[in-house]
């Protein structure tokens, strides 16, 4: 890739000396982001498709591969309604601000050991501030419509987004604090012997999960129950419009793996990437489209989740366990080199297979903790059922009728 | 001032925060108001980046405006009357008083400390190529005992009994 601004050593971004890099630099991240967006669409249509058991897109190119260019083009061609009471300036800023928010996460997503948008030394807290700005974007949305579904939609996703980001941003830390830097290029250089996903197995899951509903898909897409506020807060726009909002939430869905896998996969680590770095960008992508799978997967084997559950499993339920984990990390990280005492530099994979190795047990018997609180829970409830029906509060849902033969 | 990125950034960023902060006082449209807010906040974010303190700024984004700016939204879009019929009062007159009075005061004190040509009013280089040590000591201060454990702690104790108070006060029963 001759045009990416290649550095001489890794983790560097492109040179702040030099204007036109910065330039060339966002322009590039931008057009990755969108480029892939095109795939992606195709990729995830066909996937829910397999798994609908149906055949999804076939008829435009060879599988229907260049189904989602003649959608642009329809998009691109499309009348865009706009209502008439709407407030002008929120309405057109709201869509604006949502996809802005998204791809200015990539910025400090490592793409390989040279190319990255900018290597900030507080890349993993710029991810969250900037992801808390999406929000904006959905509040305007759902204010500046001036449609009251569009306005319950709206308050649904920041109830939602503000909640979900106290995990997301607690389990975090984690990696954070295992490769003692903020910096996305630095965590992901510091996983060069062994993934973070071996180390902090509880923390990447609630990221994934507090992830997902941040990005507000199934399970938790609630923003658009469609029996309940129709389209949520884009239910006043069309044409390219709602294609902004679309294109914000899939481009996220696909952030989401990309952060996972730098956070705890290694990022663009693998077989020969420091030596060759294209290498890199193969592996990354490699690594993302595997996670991008597994979370459609989730999104369309799982169903909708109801509000009050969806809450209380995240404050109940992701935000103590996210709390417990960053505390036992803190405590092991500090205690080890204390007992153990390792020599500097960096570890190969034999020498940080110990250390691995007791995160591991220490998560592994935390989720065991988990698993028996939660048979408690669920055993008391049960009985708290039993009794209130035994004492005539509460009546067993009839049973089903039978089918009726034809 | 030499014309250069830095000069072009600082430009922006300042426009930001003075024409949000006046937006803010002048809309009469409350969500407006808000927004405009949040134009400030970000200015302000900018100028934290130019003055090289990339984690001031990202946590003014993360703080004033991921949470505090939303939340002020959130309430906003609760409320019957979102347009204010008459932004200004009487008591405008005081007011434009007390900006003047404060001006000039800010004036008085760059003035002494030795006016535009004093180093630290020079330009900061955009995003510079330091390694993490700023935020490792902001760390390591915050957990020193002999620097500020002490006052960390009684804010973090401040905000825990404000968070039990108002969930408190927020219960039914």
């Amino acid at each position: 890739m001759p045009n990416l601004p290649v550095a001489a050593e890794i983790g560097s971004g492109p040179n702040p000396d030099e204007p036109l890099s910065i330039i060339v630099a966002a322009v590039l991240i931008l057009l990755i982001a969108m480029g892939t967006l095109i795939f992606n669409i195709w990729f995830e249509r066909k996937q829910v498709a397999r798994v609908q058991d149906r055949l999804g897109p076939n008829r435009v190119g060879p599988w229907g591969i260049f189904q989602t260019i003649a959608d642009v083009l329809k998009l691109l061609t499309k009348e865009i309604i706009i209502p008439s009471q709407i407030d002008r300036l929120t309405y057109w800023l709201a869509p604006v601000l949502a996809v802005g928010a998204v791809i200015m996460i990539w910025a400090v997503v490592p793409l390989s050991p040279v190319a990255i948008g900018s290597d900030l030394n507080v890349g993993a807290l710029y991810f969250i501030s900037i992801s808390s700005l999406g929000a904006v974007g959905v509040l305007a949305a759902g204010w500046g419509s001036n449609n009251k579904y569009a306005l319950l939609g709206g308050l649904r996703v920041i109830a939602q987004m503000v909640s979900y980001e106290v995990p997301l941003m607690l389990s975090l830390l984690v990696p954070v604090m295992l490769a003692g830097s903020l910096s996305m290029q630095d965590i992901v250089d510091a996983q060069g012997a062994m993934w973070y996903f071996i180390l902090a197995p509880v923390a990447c899951l609630i990221f994934t999960t507090a992830g997902q509903a941040e990005v507000a898909r199934a399970p938790f897409d609630l923003i658009e129950g469609e029996s309940e506020i129709v389209a949520g807060h884009h239910i006043e726009y069309s044409g390219l419009a709602f294609a902004m909002f679309y294109l914000a939430e899939w481009l996220h869905s696909f952030t989401l793996s990309a952060l996972c896998v730098t956070l705890f996969f290694g990022g663009w680590q693998g077989p020969f990437a420091v030596e060759v770095p294209a290498l890199g960008l193969l592996w990354f992508f490699l690594k993302t489209y595997a996670g991008y799978f597994i979370l459609n997967w989730l999104r369309y084997t799982v169903p909708r989740v109801r509000i009050d559950h969806m809450m209380s499993f995240n404050w109940k339920f992701l935000t103590p366990i996210a709390l417990v984990v960053l505390v036992m990390t803190a405590t092991l990280e500090k205690l080890w080199p204390a007992l153990f005492p390792v020599d500097p530099g960096r570890p190969g994979f034999i020498q940080s297979l110990p250390r691995a190795g007791i995160l591991f047990l220490a998560n592994l018997v935390l989720v065991g903790v988990v698993i028996m609180i939660l048979r408690q829970v669920a055993r008391r409830e049960r009985q708290r059922v039993e009794d209130l029906v035994d004492e005539g509060q509460y009546s067993a849902p009839a049973p089903m009728p039978e089918p009726v033969e034809v | 001032m030499p014309i250069n990125l830095e000069t072009i950034a600082f430009t922006l960023f300042a426009a930001m925060c003075v024409g949000g902060g006046l937006g803010v006082a002048v809309l009469r449209n409350l969500f407006h108001a808000a927004l405009s807010l949040l134009l400030a906040l970000f200015g302000a974010a900018g100028l934290f980046v130019l003055l090289s303190a990339p984690f001031l700024a990202m946590v003014q984004i993360l703080v004033y405006m991921g949470a505090i700016a939303i939340l002020i939204l959130f309430v906003i879009m609760l409320t019957q009357q979102v347009i204010v019929p008459e932004p200004y009062n009487r008591q405008w007159v005081l007011g434009a008083l007390a900006a003047l009075v404060a001006l000039g005061a800010l004036f008085m004190v760059i003035a002494q400390l030795g006016g535009g040509d004093a180093p630290y009013l020079q330009p900061q280089p955009l995003a510079p190529e330091v390694s993490d040590s700023g935020i490792a000591a902001l760390g390591s201060d915050l957990v020193d005992p002999g620097r500020y454990l002490v006052p960390f702690e009684v804010a973090g104790l401040l905000l825990t009994v404000a968070l039990v108070g108002a969930i408190s006060i927020a219960r039914e029963d």
